[in-house]
Parts: C-alpha cells; sequence; structure tokens
C-alpha cells in the first residue's frame, strides 16, 4: 500500500472493466440495463450513461413513461455501482415516472438497500458567493483575529511579568535550569550563524562605502558611517531577525505540538499555568540573549568592516581604532543594544501567541510557524522605525 | 453472522484470499517472527490476537509491504506482493483496505476529502460522482452527513474510525485491515462497530482480518480467531477451539475473569 503509483501506471495497470447502461426505448416504457461490471473503476462511464438517462426523464416530465431497470445482465456491482441504480431511480421517482428494479440478484439488493439513504449536499457556501458580504466577511474576521491577537500578546507578556504562576502557592518560583537551557538553544548555539553572518554584512557595508566615498577621497569617513550605521541599526536588526527565523519558529513549533498532543492541557490540569511553564523561560532566555548575541554581531561586524577596510581602502587598523573612537561613543553602542530586549519580547510574544492559536492539523502548525516569524520581523521593524524616531526626538 | 463461513465448511471448499508462509521478521538480533504460517479465508472475519509486543502489528505490516521481511511468503489473491511488477500491484491495492489504530487521517483534510483521496489517486472520476461516492461510504459506517465537512481534529473518538473505515472502503477493497478498531471506543459504541463490520461483511462481502484485544468483538463477530505466541501462530480455530487450548496465555487470556464474564454475557443471551 505504500507506494505511490503514478497516473501512467493507472492506465496500463488497470483498465477499468466496461459497465454500460443499455437503454430500450418502447412505448411508454423505458427498460435500462446495466451491463457489465459495475465497480468503482468503470464508475466513470456508467455515471456518464446514467446522467444521460437522468436528464432524458427529468426532460419528458409527468409523462406516463415507466422505468424498467434490469439487472440480468449485470456481472458484478459494489457500492458504486449500487448507488448510481439509485440515483437513478431516485431521479426517476422525482421526474414522477413509476420505476421498478427487477432481476437483481441478492448480493445486489443487499447493497442497494444498505446504501438507501440521504446523501448530504456539498456544503455550499451562500456568504461567500456574494462579493460584499465575502469582503465584510474577511475584513471581520481579520479585525477579529487582530483583538485576540492583541489579547493573547498582553495575556503572554503579563504572565511573564508575574512569573511562572504556580498554582501550589509558590508564585514566584522560577526554574533557572530551564532559562539556562533555553538560553544554551537559543542564545550559545546561535553565536556562529550570527556572528558570520554579521562579519559578513560589516564586510560588505564596509566595502561599499569605501567605494562610494573613494569619489571624495574620504576613505577613511567610511569608519564613522559604517560604525555608526551598524552599532545604532543593522547589528540588532538582522539579529532579531535571524533569532525570529531561528528560535521564535522553534518556539511556536514547539508549544504548537504540545498543543496539539493536549500537552497544555495536562500542565493547566496538574495546576500549573502552561504560559508560565512554556512561554516564561523562554521569554526571560530571550530577552537575555538577544542582547548578547547584538553585541557579539556588532563585533563581529566592526571586525569584518575592519578587515575590508584594511585591505581594500587601506586604511590601516590604528587609524580604523582611532577613527573609530572619534566617531561613536558609548550611547552610540548602548542606542543600539537598548532595542534587543524588546525585540526579543516581540519575538517571543509572538510565537507564544501562535504556538497556542495550534489546532489539530499538522498544516495549521506549519501555517502557525510561518505567521509567528512574518509577524515577528514586521514588527520587529516597526519597533525599530519607532525607536529611531524616539532617538530623534530625544535627540540621543 | 457465521452463517457465510459455515456453508462455506459444509461446501468442502474454502478460498483462500490470504496466506502467510514461512514467514521471518527479526529487527536487529532480536527474532519477532518465526515460520508463521496464516491463512485467511474468503468472507470470514478473522480476529487476530496476541500479547502486546508479540508482532501483531509487524505481521499486518508485513502483510501490507510495510516491513521487510527476512524470510517466507505472503500471497494476497494467490500472488506473492514482493514478487509484483509495479502495475500489478497497482490492481491489488485497489483490493485492500486499511484502516490504521489511530486512523491515520489526513489531519488537513475533511472527511469526504480523506474519503476521495484514494479514489482521485486510482481513478479518472469526475468531481461531482466521488463526491457522490465519498457520501455514499460516509452514510455506510453511519456517519452522519454533516461529517463530511468536518476536519478530523473536530471529529470525536468513535467518528474518527468510522471515517478510517470509509476511507478505507474507498474502493470498495475485498480484503479489509483493521488495527483494533474498537480501541479506545466506549462498549455502546465498540459493539455498534462490530455490528458494523458484521453488517459490511455481509452486504459488501468483505473478508475482515481484525487485530484485537476487545474479547466482545471476538466472542461476537469473529468467525475464527488466530493466536500470536511463541513468535507464531499458535492455533487458530473458531471461539470453542480457543476455549479448549491447553497454553497458558491461551487459557489466560480466553479464560481469565474477564473473558469469562463476557462468555456467561453471551450465553446467558442465546439461552433467552
Amino acid at each position: 500500500m505504500n507506494i505511490q503509483p503514478s497516473r501512467d501506471a493507472a492506465k496500463a495497470g488497470a483498465p477499468a472493466p466496461a459497465a454500460r447502461l443499455s437503454v430500450v426505448r418502447e412505448q411508454g416504457r423505458i427498460t435500462a440495463r446495466p451491463q457489465g461490471e459495475w465497480l468503482v473503476a468503470g464508475s466513470g462511464q456508467a455515471a456518464l450513461e446514467v446522467s444521460a438517462l437522468e436528464n432524458e426523464l427529468a426532460a419528458l416530465g409527468n409523462g406516463p413513461d415507466a422505468l424498467r431497470i434490469d439487472l440480468s445482465d449485470l456481472k458484478s456491482i459494489d457500492t458504486s455501482g449500487a448507488w448510481l441504480i439509485v440515483r437513478l431511480a431516485r431521479s426517476a421517482g422525482a421526474a414522477g415516472t413509476a420505476w421498478e428494479l427487477v432481476n437483481a440478484g441478492s448480493h445486489a439488493t443487499r447493497l442497494i438497500h444498505a446504501i438507501d439513504f440521504e446523501v448530504g449536499e456539498k456544503l455550499d457556501g451562500r456568504l461567500r458567493d456574494n462579493p460584499l458580504m465575502r469582503t465584510a466577511y474577511s475584513l471581520g474576521r481579520v479585525m477579529n483575529t487582530l483583538w485576540v491577537d492583541t489579547l493573547m500578546g498582553l495575556n503572554v507578556i503579563g504572565a511573564a511579568i508575574r512569573g511562572p504562576q504556580l498554582k501550589a502557592g509558590r508564585r514566584g518560583s522560577v526554574r533557572p535550569i530551564s532559562i539556562v537551557h533555553h538560553i544554551d538553544r537559543m542564545g550559545l548555539r546561535a553565536v556562529p550563524i550570527v556572528t558570520l553572518m554579521s562579519f559578513l554584512i560589516g564586510a560588505i557595508i564596509a566595502q561599499q562605502s569605501a567605494f562610494q566615498l573613494r569619489v571624495f577621497g574620504l576613505e577613511v569617513w567610511s569608519v564613522d558611517l559604517v560604525g555608526i550605521l551598524l552599532l545604532r541599526e543593522v547589528g540588532v536588526l538582522l539579529t532579531a531577525i535571524m533569532v525570529a527565523g531561528r528560535s521564535g519558529s522553534a518556539m511556536t513549533a514547539e508549544i504548537g505540538s504540545m498543543k496539539m498532543r493536549e500537552e497544555v492541557d495536562a500542565l493547566t490540569v496538574i495546576g500549573l499555568n502552561p504560559i508560565g511553564v512554556l512561554v516564561f523561560p523562554r521569554l526571560v532566555a530571550l530577552t537575555i540573549a538577544l542582547p548578547l548575541l547584538t553585541f557579539l554581531a556588532n563585533m563581529a561586524a566592526l571586525a569584518g568592516a575592519c578587515i575590508v577596510l584594511r585591505f581594500y581602502a587601506g586604511v590601516s587598523i590604528d587609524d580604523f581604532i582611532l577613527r573609530l573612537r572619534a566617531g561613536i561613543d558609548l550611547s552610540t553602542v548602548f542606542s543600539g543594544l537598548i532595542k534587543a530586549p524588546f525585540m526579543a519580547l516581540i519575538i517571543g510574544t509572538m510565537a507564544a501567541v501562535e504556538g497556542m492559536k495550534v489546532e489539530g492539523s499538522a498544516e495549521s502548525l506549519g501555517r502557525r510557524t510561518t505567521s509567528a516569524v512574518v509577524k515577528a520581523i514586521f514588527f520587529v521593524i516597526v519597533v525599530d522605525g519607532l525607536f529611531a524616531m524616539f532617538y530623534a526626538a530625544i535627540d540621543y | 453472522m457465521a452463517r457465510q463461513s459455515e456453508d462455506m465448511q459444509k461446501n468442502g471448499h474454502r478460498d483462500v484470499i490470504l496466506s502467510v508462509r514461512g514467514v521471518d521478521v527479526a529487527f536487529g538480533d532480536k527474532q519477532i517472527l518465526q515460520h508463521l504460517d496464516l491463512d485467511v479465508y474468503r468472507g470470514e472475519i478473522l480476529g487476530f490476537v496476541g500479547a502486546s509486543g508479540a508482532g501483531k502489528s509487524v505481521l499486518m505490516r508485513a502483510i501490507l509491504g510495510l516491513n521487510k521481511m527476512n524470510a517466507g511468503e505472503i500471497r494476497l489473491f494467490g500472488k506473492d506482493y514482493r514478487k509484483l511488477s509495479e502495475e500489478e500491484r497497482f490492481v491489488l491495492d485497489q483490493r485492500i483496505g486499511v484502516m490504521f489504530q489511530h486512523g491515520a487521517l489526513f489531519s488537513s483534510l475533511s472527511v469526504v476529502d480523506n474519503i476521495k483521496v484514494p479514489l482521485r489517486e486510482y481513478l479518472d472520476l469526475p468531481d461531482a460522482l466521488m463526491e457522490e461516492l465519498a457520501r455514499v461510504k460516509i452514510g455506510l459506517v453511519g456517519l452522519p452527513q454533516d461529517a463530511g465537512s468536518k476536519l478530523p481534529s473536530e471529529l470525536s473518538g468513535g467518528m474518527i474510525k468510522r471515517a478510517a473505515l470509509a476511507r478505507a472502503l474507498a474502493l470498495d477493497p475485498e480484503l479489509l485491515f483493521l488495527d483494533e478498531p474498537t480501541s479506545g471506543l466506549d462498549p455502546i459504541g465498540a459493539a455498534e462497530f462490530d455490528e458494523l463490520i458484521a453488517t459490511l461483511r455481509d452486504t459488501l462481502g468483505l473478508t475482515v482480518y481484525m487485530v484485537t484485544h476487545d474479547l466482545d468483538s471476538l466472542f461476537l463477530v469473529c468467525d475464527r480467531i488466530a493466536v500470536l505466541a511463541e513468535k507464531k501462530v499458535l492455533v487458530a480455530g473458531d471461539i470453542d477451539t480457543m476455549l479448549a487450548y491447553n497454553h497458558p496465555w491461551v487459557k489466560a487470556y480466553f479464560q481469565g475473569k474477564r473473558a469469562r464474564l463476557v462468555n456467561r454475557g453471551n450465553e446467558r443471551l442465546v439461552q433467552t
């Protein structure tokens, strides 16, 4: 059962057994004789011929015609064949034609009786037929989701501020092992990729700025440019995006699959707040790890810039450090680092909210993980913009 | 219910639909099945029992070609599955339906779409007809029609079992494999499911291979029972054979407290 045959194999391997309906029209009576093997494999052809006869009966209207369904030529039958015969008989009844079933074998009779029940219609989305209603419907859905998401996000942040919320009276107790474990997974293990990425980005930005400033013979000024750009914006932004893709998605998937297997419900029943137990340590770990990673990313990016400027623009390492000391101060470094914990909170909250929204299906897990990462990256960039405006306003 | 197979016994000819000969399966050093022989006859409901971990699922998976076996031969409808070309397998696969223990419904598809998967994969039918056939199957297994558009995650345990059965029946197979069909169902639901399987066997002319631990199913709907112990089929036969068989595990299984209660209940049913 595990092989996946192609459509070609279907045509070569399973020639559909002939299923035909011979129709004899006499005065005032139509005799329909199913012929051959009315099995599911050949039911496409049989259905066509049955539909043709059904249309003919419907066109006749309330005529005196009687329909006789004669099964004497039928070789074999399964539920699909039986269903078509039942359908034919019902259409005849609906068209006001008297019908009878003759020469049915015991197997065919049993089958036809077994499936003679009402078959539900495919749900027609009446609401969705109207484009105006459809727009209103999806708009309402989006607004509702937004509201629910906001509430859930506030719930996560609030729960995180209050701590793990153990019901057994130990409200403030935090499990440091869990937090350290998550710092290891989300922080330490992200070090190589974050360092490498920042190093390359620093090098690329340095090369570009040196190339543009060469026109004015001001290559050495690219140190100021690169230093401020990397420390204030790029370092923290890229690290946050990398962490959102790397750890945010993992967090959504972990919490989501625990939700799917009712582990989250088990926590609630045992008397633990799932947000406190699952989200709180991850959120704390992320808030600690992201500033550290950002600092590391900043250093790696400056190293990349330093090396590129040394070989590409002829700025010696001593000059680089001198210009850097003149161009930036502690506030430049901190203006970037201050943003990191906020971005960590955004990533963690988005991941937790989406994780908690996972339903039963594998598809929903995938959808939630995607949306956690997309939302996290989007809001990280929005918040970065807000910070830029804020810093400009307070002249920091 | 056992009428059909009794007739066959009287007539003397019993059509073997599945024959397992000398099957060996080992995982690493651990021998699971050794020289296992088993026959399943057309039109019967075979109950397959054995201790947990004895290899019931391993055998079923070996029959379905999901597990490798080290030696032996498995013939489905008289053909060795492993020696068939891909086209022949393709034809054979359509004659087999499988219902897994936990349903194994595709979680992202509605019940109707789950049933349509084999139809769509194997046959070239118009969509309207597939929809109708899927709805027929839903009615056939006793699900309400509005369950058709639901996702598996929205169904109860019993409904998942029925939906899985409907998917197994999608291509009107001749041989149906059921892995613990009544596990996790309440006694009433389990009894209804047993009845459903017996009814389907009678109306559709199915042969049923049922791995089960449900003593009620074994006593009430199974025509024959096969016991897997000591890496082989220890004994196969009707319930009286089981009750008379002298082996500690078989005795404990069929004559333990729970079995005696079921058996007594059945005798009372017969008397009244």
